[in-house]
Parts: structure tokens; sequence; C-alpha cells
């Protein structure tokens, strides 16, 4: 168990403690039941907490699978800061956010799986995790002629590779004794 | 296409079938409880919350069933294994358990949510009917159950406004406990079981996934207290529906209306004045005639006394009961475990464990078998003459033609009535009901009260002239001191000779 990343559960479980919310809020306030405006509060901080979950942050260890589409939050997500990449100030906010959903029996699931996965962060936070964002990696820009060599300067037959490059005899050597394998000659990609 | 349909054809086929069962059951129990008499009072209470809320629980029930069986690793090793039964292709969708399992799971969480829906309506609406913050009608039906006699229709016995209310019953109730531990256990093992956490963090998806074994103890118990009402059998036969539906305001008082009784779980206590209790039970496989005694014993007053008691229900009715006067210690411990010092109604499931052996003693079936019957009831000795009479009443309101017995001359003697209240309502019923029948005569009763005094003869003397008795409130009027048997043997004699 001390490969996990707690963040990841944690969020998981923010994302559908988030959902909740917003059904238990839906159903108070569709409902009209007495103090709805707490389910219309549940809705509310249900759509935020999903919204704030959605982009995964980037794992220490591996690749992290995107979820579809995340990338548009991501920006957004990012620009908060130290304020979402703590993840002390997520416990803390998930917390007092889970609070006011407690009052109505409607939406006090949402509340109770909240505070647990303010409790999950609060362990992240405490073994040093942090949230980064998933950047895309910038392409590398193929280099037109790049590939393309001096083409050889003896007309065929050749004499193999030891014969050509005398001065190198000793280097040779002592790299195909051990070590990582040294190409002798450099070898290149020939496909186009 | 032809290649997609062999390899995939017996999968589709399953799942269609297990899903076609889904839809079956929820439409079967979504009908059960939406049409039909028993539920129609707690339909007035919720409306069509009561059958969404029970029809995916008929669902949940089915795939909570299935949902272990894909991941019993030896059960699947021997079906493999067993070559005898079918062939490898059909044993080869043995190798796809887990899809199986991840759908049945998917498929719980969404019943778990219509369900948690549906009840999250019942409880407001209940709790709102109880402190008057609703329709007269759910109300008045929401009172039904205050009165000694009465059993409730709405759970939310205590006047907690919402949003406590709600709450309260939630942690109070044992349907709300389990279910909101439960829920939170499913939501923590599909939380940690998504493809992420499973792939990278293996160990907190398996810890986890151990939460089903709590899932399943509540999962078990949730439905233990039977807060879901409907109206008893005895009931609706005597409480006709579509006549006393609008007349709430009259029910108890006039005839054809008595308060309904629901029931979610016997055994239930009654209280009747005089310190008389009634214990109605059920019990699988009990069959009883009428006139048998059965023996009683309570654990928690006494763990070796066995006391008999005469069954006073009729064979013909779904529970069984007895009425049991408190006289001693044992019969005064057995009301206070049954809670019938305290004022406000008991929970079926806090009712303490009775234990019954029987019944025994010669059934009296014998009176059916005559056209004339004569039953003499002295003292404690009328409690038989209850379920005979019960009986002989049901008989006659079931088959009245292909039944021998005609006439009934039925004698109570007793030194006052105060013990066996119960009874005179009883046969208040039975009076009422024959007048309806036009049947009068059916049934003769004659009360010998042996133990009177000055006031009482006074009071007798004022109002001799009128219809009901003033004692019983039958339309026959009590008679005082001891029959004179020469006279009755003669009268009866004389009106049926032969």
């Amino acid at each position: 168990m001390g490969q996990i990343e707690w963040a990841m559960w944690a969020n998981e479980q923010a994302l559908a403690s988030g959902l909740i919310l917003i059904t238990g809020g839906i159903v108070a306030t569709a409902g009209r039941f007495t103090q709805w405006y707490f389910g219309a509060y549940s809705i509310a901080a249900g759509v935020l907490i999903c919204l704030l979950e959605y982009p995964r942050g980037k794992r220490k260890k591996g690749s992290t699978m995107e979820r579809c589409g995340q990338k548009y939050l991501t920006t957004v997500v990012k620009l908060f800061g130290p304020l979402t990449r703590n993840y002390y100030v997520r416990a803390v906010l998930h917390f007092l956010l889970s609070v006011p959903a407690g009052f109505l029996l409607a939406t006090i699931l949402g509340t109770v799986c909240l505070v647990i996965a303010s409790v999950i962060y609060l362990l992240a936070a405490i073994r040093g995790e942090q949230w980064t964002p998933i950047e895309p990696k910038p392409k590398e820009r193929p280099q037109v002629g790049g590939t393309i060599k001096q083409p050889p300067t003896n007309p065929p037959p050749r004499p193999p590779v030891e014969a050509r490059k005398k001065p190198s005899v000793d280097e040779e050597e002592a790299a195909s004794a051990g070590g990582p394998q040294v190409n002798p000659i450099p070898v290149t990609d020939e496909v186009v | 296409m032809g290649n997609w349909a062999v390899n995939e054809g017996l999968s589709i086929f399953v799942i269609l079938v297990w899903l076609g069962l889904n839809v079956f059951l929820f439409i079967h129990y979504y009908k059960f409880y939406d049409d039909g008499p028993k539920y129609f009072y707690t339909r007035k209470l919720l409306g069509s919350a009561l059958a969404l809320a029970r029809a995916p629980a008929a669902c949940l029930n089915f795939n909570c069933m299935l949902i272990l069986l894909p991941v019993c690793r030896n059960l699947l090793s021997f079906l493999r294994g067993s070559s005898a039964c079918c062939s490898t292709r059909i044993r080869r969708q043995l190798d796809r358990n887990l899809t199986f399992h991840k759908m049945v799971a998917w498929m719980i969480a969404l019943h778990t949510a219509i369900h948690t829906i549906a009840h999250l309506f019942n409880v407001e609406w209940c709790v709102n009917a109880r402190v008057n913050n609703s329709d007269p009608y759910s109300v008045a039906l929401s009172e039904i159950g205050d009165k000694d006699n009465e059993e409730y229709l709405n759970f939310a016995r205590e006047k907690i406004k919402n949003p406590e209310g709600g709450l309260y019953v939630a942690v109070t109730r044992l349907a709300g406990i389990t279910g909101v531990v439960i829920t939170l256990c499913l939501i923590l093992i599909i939380t940690s079981s998504t493809k992420t956490i499973r792939r990278s963090y293996f160990e907190v998806f398996w810890y986890t996934h151990h939460l089903f074994v709590i899932f399943f103890i509540g999962l078990a118990i949730h439905g233990a207290e039977r807060i879901v009402r409907g109206q008893t059998k005895d009931s609706l036969e005597k409480h006709d529906i579509k006549f006393c539906e609008n007349k709430i305001s009259e029910w108890g008082t006039i005839e054809q209306c008595p308060v309904p009784k629901f029931s979610g779980n016997p055994p239930m206590v009654v209280t009747h004045p005089f310190k008389t209790i009634e214990l109605q039970m059920k019990k699988k496989g009990f069959k009883m005639e009428v006139g048998q005694y059965i023996f009683v014993k309570c654990p928690k007053v006494s763990k070796l006394e066995w006391h008999p008691f005469t069954l006073t229900s009729a064979p013909e009715e779904d529970f069984f009961s007895i009425h049991i006067r408190i006289v001693g210690d044992w019969t005064e411990g057995l009301f206070n475990a049954c809670g019938c010092d305290k004022q406000e109604f008991q929970d079926a499931w806090k009712l303490p464990k009775i234990a019954v052996d029987g019944p025994f003693g010669t059934a009296s079936e014998d009176v059916f078998s005559y056209e004339v019957v004569m039953l003499v009831g002295a003292g404690i000795g009328v409690t038989p003459f209850a379920s005979i009479l019960k009986s002989v009443w049901y008989k006659y309101c079931n088959n009245a033609t292909n039944l021998r017995l005609k006439k009934i001359y039925f004698y109570w003697l007793c030194r006052d009535t105060h013990a066996f209240e119960w009874f005179a309502d009883l046969l208040q019923l039975l009076e009422t009901q024959m007048q309806e029948r036009n049947n009068a005569d059916f049934l003769s009763y004659n009360i010998y009260l042996t133990g009177w005094d000055e006031s009482q003869a006074n009071h007798f003397a004022v109002h001799h002239d009128e219809e009901k008795d003033v004692i019983t409130g039958l339309k026959q009027k009590t008679q005082y001191g001891r029959p004179n048997w020469d006279n009755e043997f003669k009268t009866i004699a004389s009106q049926h000779p032969k």
C-alpha cells in the first residue's frame, strides 16, 4: 500500500459525492421539501465540486488517463494556483461545503460521502501529494531533411566497417568488451 | 456479422434474459403496490412513491442475490469442470463472469438510486402528514394508531416536523439506519472500483470491496421492521373501502367502517380495558381448531414457566390470538415486557420473543354438526366461545347456505363483565353484522350478571325500557342472578321440537 496516491481515490470519491449532492438537491428542490433551499445550495455545491474534481491530477509515477474532455477544465483549475494545487485546501473546502447539506435528509448522504473524500484528501496532503495539471506534451516537429545522410563515398564493393574506420580500433575494443551496446557505425533509421 | 452472432449470441441472450427478469420484477411489484385494496390507504398517504420504492426493492433483492455468484471462484471452477452438464460453448460464458458482475453492480446502483429517492419522498410526506402539514385526509390517516386499539398506518409516530423529522426517522428506524449505512458502503465500493483505482492501486480496491460484508448484513435486516404497511385481511373484510373511503371522520362510529387495521409484522399487542391484553401472533405452519388452547412462554419474563391460554381467534383468521388478563406476577411481567405500561407505540421488533406450544385440547368442532346448539360459558370459560363464535361468523359470511348450524343459544354467566369487555365488543360486532343480513335471530345470547348491588339495580330499573342494554350496549338485555335452567331448557325444547 505504500505506492498508493490517495489523491486519486479522493478524487473519485469527491466526484461521486458531487453527483450525489446534485441528485439529492434536485429531489429536495423539485419536491419542495421543507427548507428546500438547502437543496438548492446542494445543487450549486455539487456542481462546483464536480467542476473542480473533474480534471484528474497527474500521477507521480506512470502515465495518467485523462478524463474525456478534461483539458478545458484543467486550464481553469490551474489558474487558481496554490488553492487548487494544495490538498489541505481541498480537504478543508470539501468539509466546509458539506456542512450545510447535512441539514436535509435528502442531501445528507452527499454530506457523508464528501466528508469521507475530505478525509482522504487530508491523508493525501499529509503524505505530501499535490495536484499537478496534465499538460499536453509539446509535439516534436520532424526536422525536414534530418534523415538524409551523406551517401557513401566509395563505390561498391565496399570493405567492412572495421577496415574503413582505422583510427578508432582501440575505442571499438573497449566499447564492445562490456557495458551497453555501442554501435560501431552510427545506426540510422532508414525508414523514410 | 455471422461470426459476431456465433461468438456473442449466447452472451447477449443471457444478458437479455437477465434484463427481462429485472423488467418483469419491476413491473410486477409496481402493480402489486399500486393496485388492489390492501395498500389503498397507504397509497392515499404516499401516492405513487410507494410503488416506486417497492418495485426497485424487489429488483434489488434479485440483483443482490446474483452479484456474488459470478465471483464465487470455487463454484465457477466446479461448473467448468463438470463436463457432464453443458456444451463447451455454454461453459465458456463463465469466462465473462467479471463483466456480468460489473453489469449487475451497475444495476444495483441504479435501483438503489430509484429506491432511495422514492423513500425520501415517502419520509417527507409521512412526516408532513404527521405534523399536520398536509391535506386533512392524510393527517386523519396518520392519526390512526394513536388510540390503544389501533395499529398505525403512518410509520412516523413522533410529531417532529421536517427536516428534523425526516432525519429522526432515518436514525431511529432500523430501515433508516441500515439504509444509510449500506448505501454508504455501496458508494465507497463503487468509487474504489473504477478502472484507474483498480489498475493502479489494487489494494484500495480490494480492501474496500470487503465492505460488501457490511452491505449484506445491513441488507438482510433492512426490512425487518416492516414499516411499510397494508391493511390486514381481517380488516379488509370488516371495512368496506368503497363505502368508507370518503367518510374518514366517521370511522369507528358507523358500523360499516370500523377503524381499519394495518399490519406489517405481528406479533402485536393490543391493550384492552380492565387489565386485559391481547397478543396477536403469526407462526408458520400453525393450524388450529376452534376452542383449542396453547402453552405460552416468555423467556424475558421467566425461562421455565409455560402457561396455558385458550385461543380466542378463529381458524379462518391469518393470525392467532390469546387474551390475557393481568392477575399474577407472570402476567404482570408479560405486561411490562410488552411495553403495555408505556403510552407510546412500541415497535414490533422491540416486543419480546414468545414461545408457543400447541395447540392442544379437544376441538369444539361438534358445534358445526348440529342445527341448534346451546353454548354455556361461565366466567373465564367463555373464552373458547370467542373462537367458536368468530369461526361461526366467518363460516356464515362465506357460505351461509351450506352451514348446518341454524340457531345458537349462548349463555354467558359472569360476576361482572369488566374482565370480558373485549368479548362484549365481539358480541356487539356480531349483533350489528347479523342485523345487516336480516338474520337477527341466528344468535340469541343471554348474559347473566351474578354480581350486582343496590345502585346498579336502581340504574337498571330506571333504564329498563331503553333499546340497548346499559352495561354491555347490546340489544339483548342483560339479566341478573343465575339463570333458571329448567325454564331455559323447557323453552328451547318447545321451540325446537324433534
